[in-house]
């Protein structure tokens, strides 16, 4: 099963990089999908990193997590970078947890 | 330009590593940590199939994964007379097309700079996504539990300074926090997975009337 996920994704990114570089000379986008494309993908993450900040199999996620990825977060904002996003997130995290924070 | 092409490739070695301890701490086999990207080689797709694999919804896995990628098509349409004419390039080239890559290589002026570019980034960003999976996988078979080190907040953090660049447009903003204000609120009632994608109802948001004033980025 995992095999095959992978290889559809594997097949299906690589059609569409293929298919713009094959296929220049006779398609053109509508000016509105070449919009909504890079915004569908910045939903998809957006959501992704809400719901994996927030929750937990459904249930919400405690708190050490949601102030780790808000400490990650604001550094991210202040353009730090991605090293020290992740390492201060997973840091602020694990610090909590060790003082006895869910 | 050699400068802003190692920068640009360590950092994406970084973001791979975050990615190999991330996927193994998920619970995936290392060969398919290891397979995913060599294969896939699309960071943003690989976090997202990880996290609905982890989850258990595959079909979303692959659905949502190819969603995000669907942006290499109108890449691959700008970067045409970039890769030439040659097949053995046009299907190489292709597979080393990102995000980045795509970035520096259109930032050129002329066609053969565009060339130049496109190669010398795409090369070096493919081996460091490839070696930082390695090595961030090695690392975290060797820490053991990953929830005490925070590995759960590294990744949405590292999701959200992914995605940063894209909300500095007022509209994309304004869409992909729809979209996840109702992921959020989904979570509870629907199965997993599903969530991720129903928060492409947040692009609805463009058919409102627009604001008056459009804030100024």
């Amino acid at each position: 099963m995992l095999i095959a996920v992978i290889l559809a994704l594997a097949l299906g990114t690589y059609a569409f990089r293929l298919a713009g570089v094959v296929l220049r000379d006779r398609l053109v986008l509508p000016d509105e999908v070449s919009r909504l494309l890079p915004m569908a993908a910045a939903t998809l993450l957006a959501a992704l990193a809400a719901t994996a900040a927030l929750t937990e199999a459904g249930a919400f996620a405690g708190v050490a997590r949601p102030v780790g990825v808000l400490v990650g977060a604001v550094l991210a904002w202040r353009r730090a970078p991605f090293v020290v996003v992740v390492v201060a997130a997973a840091g602020t995290a694990a610090l909590l947890r060790l003082l006895g924070v869910p | 330009m050699l400068r802003d092409a190692a920068a640009i490739a360590l950092a994406c070695g970084v973001v791979g590593a975050s990615f190999g301890a991330v996927a193994l701490a998920a619970g995936l086999p290392i060969p398919a940590i290891v397979a995913m990207s060599t294969l896939v080689f699309a960071g943003g797709s690989q976090f997202m199939a990880v996290g609905l694999i982890a989850a258990g919804s595959p079909l979303a896995a692959v659905f949502a994964g190819l969603l995000l990628n669907a942006r290499h098509l109108p890449f691959g349409l700008a970067l045409g007379d970039t890769l030439g004419q040659r097949w053995r390039d046009r299907l190489l080239g292709s597979h080393l097309m990102t995000d980045e890559s795509t970035a520096f290589a259109l930032a050129q002026p002329d066609p053969a700079g565009r060339r130049r570019v496109f190669w010398l980034t795409g090369i070096p960003i493919f081996l460091a996504w490839n070696i930082g999976t390695v090595l961030g996988v090695l690392l975290a078979t060797r820490v053991g539990d990953p929830t005490r080190l925070g590995v759960d907040a590294a990744f949405p953090a590292g999701l959200l300074a992914l995605l940063l660049p894209s909300l500095r447009s007022a509209e994309t903003r304004r869409v992909a926090l729809v979209g996840a204000a109702v992921a959020l609120v989904a979570t509870p009632l629907l199965p997993a997975g599903l969530p991720v994608l129903l928060a492409l109802a947040g692009l609805g948001v463009l058919l409102l009337p627009r604001p008056r004033r459009e804030p100024a980025c």
